[in-house]
């Protein structure tokens, strides 16, 4: 490899690591027999999550007074955070499942 | 009405208990099916009652996804026996679930409005309860496959969260 090519990957390394934190990302949940997986997340604003439903249920992700997204069975569903805080969510239909999410800048 | 509700729980109770006091009779994976399935089917038909004659959107919603979910579990379930080569097999406790069911069809049909409602929905946080004690003593201790076992754990943490979501309609309809 050339001394110029070698600059040229660096450079594209170094650039590519200042520019990936303020990126937006997007973050996968899998629901496995009724549980996401993981459970919690963090994020920042600007990040989408996709809930990526392995069962053959209908499920939601439902913040109380808030999101609301539907996930039906072997599909996903996805959410574009917008504003900072923890957020506790359920599933409306089998509200013993449970997660949460913290979105911090 | 309270008294009624209580009957009938108790009588499911009792229906397992007297499956239990079988002793050595421990249901066997054919039976187990039959009895999941049964619990299942009973479930879905209470939940198209309540469709047809409930007007209230919480009550409406809930029984929804009582017909969806006990459906995809049905049909999981009818997958999986058709795998093992194995054939549900009728029993006394699917026998004593249906003839509680039909039972308490009837005396829904006689309600309407916000009485039906109430007397639907604590019904199904007393049935899931009782599938719940049932799956949990009986069913999934019994099971021998590995397969149906997985499937009535998962069943188990299903209906757990379909009791939750009646106890929820339940204090709405307070
Ligand atoms: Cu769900």
């Amino acid at each position: 490899m050339s001394a110029v090519r070698v600059r040229a990957a660096l450079l594209t390394l170094l650039l590519g690591a200042t520019a990936a934190p303020s990126q937006a990302e997007t973050i996968k949940v899998m629901i496995d027999r009724l549980v996401y997986v993981p459970t919690e997340i963090e994020a920042k604003p600007g990040d989408e999550i996709e809930w990526i439903n392995k069962d053959a249920l209908v499920h939601t992700a439902t913040v109380k007074g808030g999101a609301d997204v539907l996930i039906p069975a072997k599909r996903s569903g996805r959410l574009l955070l917008k504003e900072s805080g923890s957020f506790d969510y359920i599933c409306r239909y089998h509200p013993n499942m449970k997660g949460r999410i913290t979105v911090r800048p | 009405m309270t008294i009624r509700l209580t009957t009938a729980a108790a009588a499911i109770a009792l229906i397992f208990a007297a499956n239990g006091a079988l002793g050595a009779d421990k249901p066997t994976d054919p039976q187990i099916a039959h009895i999941a399935y049964t619990a299942g089917v009973l479930d879905i038909e209470a939940a198209k009652q309540a469709i047809a004659t409930s007007k209230n959107k919480a009550v409406v919603e809930f029984a929804e996804t009582m017909v969806r979910d006990h459906e995809a579990v049905n049909s999981q379930a009818l997958d999986l026996v058709k795998k093992l080569n194995v054939t549900p097999e009728d029993n006394d406790t699917s026998k004593a679930l249906s003839q509680a069911a039909e039972a308490k069809r009837q005396e829904l049909a006689k309600l309407t409005g916000a009485e039906f409602d109430k007397a639907y929905v604590e019904h199904e946080v007393a049935y899931h309860k009782q599938v719940n004690g049932a799956l949990e003593t009986m069913l999934i201790p019994a099971a021998q496959n590995g397969e149906l076992k997985s499937l009535l754990e998962t069943g188990l943490k299903l209906f757990q969260g379909h009791q939750q979501h009646a106890e929820h309609v339940a204090t709405e309809l307070k």
